[in-house]
């Protein structure tokens, strides 16, 4: 049994609530700095790997915990200033790794590089868990009351760190870690009551300021993503940046060489775009912003991409541009003559580059006379509406790189749903159009996808003979898709045809559209959209997609992982064709998130879980406690996974009602640790009294109950407040997690509480397997609602709760 | 730590390699067994890319050129591998199977002048010398220019013209072109590059990111300049599972 603190002394409550906040922080900021400097699923991958430094804590403190606790304020000073002094060099030396996925499948170094990047970034992790592990086990009897501080702290600091990201660049605010890392063992050493605690303060300031002295250096980019390669090209400078908790925008100009974006420009358009300014998110292309003189003339190009074909069917008089970025598709709007014309766009500070920095440059676009411009996510902006529109447009947002390599397979996306598609569909004028153009890729993918989501998007709105509303068109590059509200004319198709003769675009369907048409002027081997199309709309569509390589089952909002292409059943196929020009058919997202699990489990198998089983056998054999052992781990291992599944599983159910993102993680992350955080503070009753298992039952009971409630009703329930104002929505959120965080704060404290009680050596390794499984319940409820839905995620979750309720149905230390 | 210091051994003597200098007959057989590779890879293609083996001369060109000159010091153990590699600037030198089937794609003769937009390592241009009457060849990122025309003289190609600049208006003086390959990912054609193809030429355009080439992109002008172009996924591969 672990010695424990002596009883006068009281547990550094503050240091803990402030060191999670600092360690959650961190955590995010990590994962913002390497989707910037790698991208986003690598990001997730690094990330996920190194927070196993927790786990690793576990280990270590079952080796060492019996002389840790005789030096507790030592043992906790010194974890706290490793994990100071390890957050900002981790990262520096991580980043300067030259790690490059695309040549995972090629180089053996690249394997071992990303290795050393995990091991690098669990440092600071295994000292914060440590800290903290060290104080559940040297104050045993009142866990219930660290462990609320350690939820209450992590949901301040998810709400901090987004705050701080609003006023400083992420990584300076990892340096700010550092500092508030240092500040911790001030903290500490004032809580504790420690001799000499005025002289640990004034070194700790000291070295607080060291930690955020200006002049580190800066991020070290992937020389493969868009903004690398951009300043590569002599001329190319930075003339703006703007950040956000969102992502970090940069404009690129170069007079030299002019920026030219124009995606997939007819090859017989006389014209190339005028001067361009790119503009870059998170060093990932997001289009350009165009020179507008008022000349029509200059922007001539914009009628020469496939995603002007609806201007020349009829003249849409309100125009809704979904994802208006740097304005391209508004001013293709406006070059149309529509006369009104509603941009929408999610990251205020691109508008205010597009209207205010680049506004003379841009020709005032977003405050021109027929332009009303919106801040906001395009979902959530067109179902809180009752307008009607003309013309819905879907601007093409993603990078050509980016998507022809699947990178973003793991995003999840409500704008490409077949719900999402329905409510666009519900929004236009009896006649009206939405256009969706996306890249080419071979065989075709997302186009194909797109198709079959909106014919599924026109079924469910009651029309029979969806091909009847839809043309598709083609270039060398991009195409676009037009669902029209209503069947097309032939007056229509007639302009459609001739609109595609003169640009050299192909017609892939259409209403009446005959075999000879499809291939005339960017020749594939066979008309493969074409042929695609014809059975997707007939009655074959479902076993067409069984047999196609590549997964073309419409999103839903509950699976909204619209990019994923990925099928098992071509994988061993196109690994066999590597040599052979066959990788790029690989999409890498979802390979990479299974990698990341396999790694996780491997990494908390013979790292975490092997080395605590037999540490601790060794340790209690002959001791009545060690039958436990087992149920320990699977208590512990399902509370884990079940609390993130929840978490994660509502950040994704909440994502639509609360519309934004960034606000949607914050609100509901926050919400579920301080909730929880308050839950486990409440339970101490429990705890005092030594009835775990009535604490225990009852909680699960608390979280059976509402999440029932939930996984029946909230769907519903957050449809009907959707059109609520903006705070009301925020209230709502909270009230509607607060109870079941509530009840999820107290299985984890309970139970440790319990054996602290009795068998504390033990506590390591309930840390040590809970730790694993936050880890690998991030990246398996992903998997899981990439398959089934985050509903099923949810239900899982109870499940397990009600397994660890099982487990605990006797309590054996009691 | 005895045994640290044996491993790190161990691993510093399988991470140097063998010295370049002691190499040229081992790469010239690397070089003929990548060509081997490269054969039988493309009569598995051959459905797609319409032919059973590549052009003889084209063979010949790849034969020729050294590779693992054209690559940095670093990556040249892995030159003759059928895989592409960094070069430096965020740049690569393609798949040699991909760089083949491009060549051979774009039909050249011997009296050709071709028009190369991106340099990158100069290897593309060395094969394309080895072919064609004249090359030249434009390259954005200035260092990697220089790099390339030093290694060009180096070798003697004085049938290859670089120059450091915007490939977006091709190369004027020297225009019409027979042949054009883009290697620079683009999103659209330069209208300028198309008026410098001749009727009857080809232009070669690779989409996908630095290190793996999606699919081929061929503009063909006919003699009366119509323009249109043919997507080639340069691999072994059908969309639907039952399908050959």
């Amino acid at each position: 049994m672990p010695t424990s603190a002596p009883a006068s002394i009281r547990p550094p409550l503050l240091t803990i609530a402030l060191l999670s906040a600092t360690a959650l922080g961190y955590e995010i900021l990590l994962m913002r700095l390497f989707s910037i400097i790698q991208w986003h699923h690598f990001a997730y991958m690094i990330i996920s790997l190194a927070l196993l430094g927790y786990g690793a804590s576990g280990t270590f403190l079952a080796l060492l915990q019996s002389r840790l606790l005789k030096h507790y304020p030592l043992a906790l000073l010194s974890n706290l200033a490793l994990f100071g002094l390890t957050a900002m060099p981790s990262f520096l030396l991580a980043q300067r790794i030259p790690f490059n996925p695309e040549e995972m499948l090629w180089n053996w170094r690249e394997p071992v590089r990303l290795m050393s990047i995990y091991l690098l970034l669990s440092l600071p992790f295994f000292f914060a868990a440590n800290a903290i592990a060290l104080t559940f086990s040297s104050f045993s009897r009142t866990i219930t009351r660290v462990y609320a501080y350690d939820l209450f702290g992590a949901g301040v600091g998810s709400l901090a760190v987004i705050l701080i990201l609003y006023v400083i660049p992420p990584l300076d605010a990892l340096s700010l870690t550092s500092a508030f890392g240092m500040a911790c063992i001030a903290v500490a050493a004032w809580e504790l009551q420690l001799p000499k605690r005025l002289w640990i303060a004034i070194a700790v300031l000291l070295s607080m300021a060291i930690a955020v002295w200006p002049g580190q250096t800066g991020l070290v980019l992937s020389p493969y993503k868009d903004i690398s390669q951009t300043l590569r090209v002599s001329g190319a400078r930075v003339i703006a940046e703007r950040f956000s908790p969102m992502a970090i925008l940069q404009v690129v100009e170069n007079d030299r060489v002019p920026l030219r974006y124009a995606p997939g420009m007819s090859l017989n358009a006389g014209s190339s775009p005028p001067a361009q300014l790119g503009l870059f998110s998170d060093g990932g292309s997001m289009g350009t912003i165009t020179r507008n003189s008022g000349d029509p003339q200059a922007v001539e190009f914009l009628d020469q991409l496939t995603s002007a074909l609806p201007y020349h069917l009829q003249r849409p008089r309100r125009v809704l541009v979904l994802g208006a970025g740097g304005g391209m598709d508004v001013l293709q709007a406006l070059y149309q003559d529509s006369e009104e014309i509603h941009a929408v766009e999610l990251n205020p500070q691109v508008v205010e580059l597009v209207s205010k920095d680049y506004g003379e440059f841009s020709g005032a676009l977003y405050d021109h006379e027929r332009v009303q411009l919106h801040a906001a996510e395009g979902r959530g902006f067109v179902s809180a509406r009752d307008t009607r529109y003309d013309l819905i447009q879907l601007a093409l947002q993603d990078s050509a790189g980016a998507s022809s390599a699947g990178l973003y397979a793991l995003s999840e996306s409500y704008l490409y749903t077949r719900e999402a598609l329905q409510t666009y569909l519900d929004h236009l004028t009896p006649g009206g159009y939405l256009a969706i153009s996306r890249w080419i890729k071979l065989p075709p993918r997302d186009t194909l996808k797109l198709l079959v989501t909106a014919a599924e998007a026109l079924h469910r709105t009651g029309v029979e003979n969806a091909g009847k509303q839809m043309i598709l068109i083609r270039g060398w590059q991009t195409s676009t898709l037009l669902v029209k509200n209503g069947e097309f004319t032939a007056d229509e198709i007639s302009a459609m045809r001739d609109f595609s003769q003169q640009r050299a675009f192909d017609v892939a369907w259409y209403p009446g559209i005959s075999v000879d048409e499809p291939n005339r002027f960017n020749i594939l081997r066979e008309p493969y959209l074409y042929q695609a199309a014809q059975t997707l709309l007939g009655p074959h569509s479902q076993s067409f997609m069984d047999q196609y390589k590549f997964n073309l089952q419409p999103a839903t909002d509950d699976r909204p992982y619209f990019h994923n292409f990925f099928k098992w059943s071509t994988f061993d196929e196109i690994l066999a064709l590597k040599d052979r020009g066959g990788l790029p058919l690989l999409e890498a997202g979802y390979p990479v998130l299974v990698a990341t699990l396999l790694q996780a489990l491997l990494a908390s198998t013979v790292l975490i879980l092997l080395p605590l089983l037999f540490l601790n056998k060794a340790k209690t054999s002959g001791d009545p406690q060690a039958i436990s052992r087992l149920r320990v781990v699977s208590y512990f291992f399902a509370i884990g996974l079940a609390f993130l599944f929840i978490e994660i599983a509502f950040i994704q159910k909440f994502m639509l009602f609360l519309h934004h993102p960034l606000l949607t993680a914050s609100v509901v992350l926050a919400s579920f640790l301080v909730f929880a955080g308050l839950g486990s503070n409440w339970c101490k009753r429990y705890s005092t009294q030594q009835c775990y298992r009535r604490g225990v039952i009852g909680s699960v009971a608390g979280i059976l109950l509402t999440g029932t409630t939930y996984l029946l009703s909230l769907d519903t329930l957050l449809a009907a407040m959707v059109v609520w104002p903006t705070g009301a929505r925020v209230a709502v959120s909270i009230a509607l997690i607060a109870p079941m965080a509530f009840f999820m704060g107290m299985p984890f404290p309970l139970a440790l509480t319990s054996l602290g009680a009795g068998a504390g050596t033990l506590i390591p390794l309930a840390w040590g397997v809970n730790g694993c499984a936050s880890v690998l319940s991030a990246v398996l409820a992903t998997l899981l609602a990439i398959h089934f839905g985050f509903s099923v995620v949810v239900l899982l979750a109870l499940l397990l709760y009600i397994l660890a309720a099982w487990n605990f149905r006797s309590n054996s230390v009691n | 730590m005895k045994y640290l210091l044996q491993c790190y051994l161990l691993m510093s003597l399988t991470l140097s390699g063998p010295t370049p200098a002691a190499d040229t007959q081992p790469y010239t057989q690397q070089r003929m067994e990548l060509m081997r590779l490269i054969e039988q890879d493309v009569r598995e293609t051959s459905v797609h890319l319409d032919r059973e083996m590549l052009d003889a001369r084209v063979m010949k060109a790849l034969a020729e050129v050294p590779r693992h000159l054209f690559v940095p010091d670093p990556q040249r153990r892995y030159a003759y591998q059928n895989r592409p590699l960094p070069i430096g600037h965020g740049q690569t030198i393609s798949q040699p199977y991909i760089v083949a089937i491009m060549t051979d794609l774009l039909k050249l003769t011997a009296e050709d002048r071709v028009l190369e937009v991106g340099t990158g390592s100069g290897y593309q241009a060395a094969v394309l010398a080895e072919l064609v009457k004249q090359v030249y060849s434009i390259e954005i990122i200035e260092p990697l220019g220089q790099r390339a025309r030093d290694l060009l003289n180096k070798l003697d190609y004085d049938n290859i013209e670089t120059r450091i600049g915007d490939g977006y208006y091709g190369w004027e003086a020297h225009a019409p072109f027979d042949a054009i390959i883009v290697t620079a990912a683009a999103d659209h054609i330069p209208p300028p590059l198309i008026a410098q193809l001749k009727p009857g030429g080809r232009m070669m355009i690779p989409v996908g990111s630095r290190f793996m080439t999606q699919q081929l992109v061929i503009v063909e002008k006919d003699s009366d300049s119509k323009v249109t172009t043919r997507l080639i996924l340069p691999v072994r591969f059908v969309p639907l599972t039952g399908a050959h």
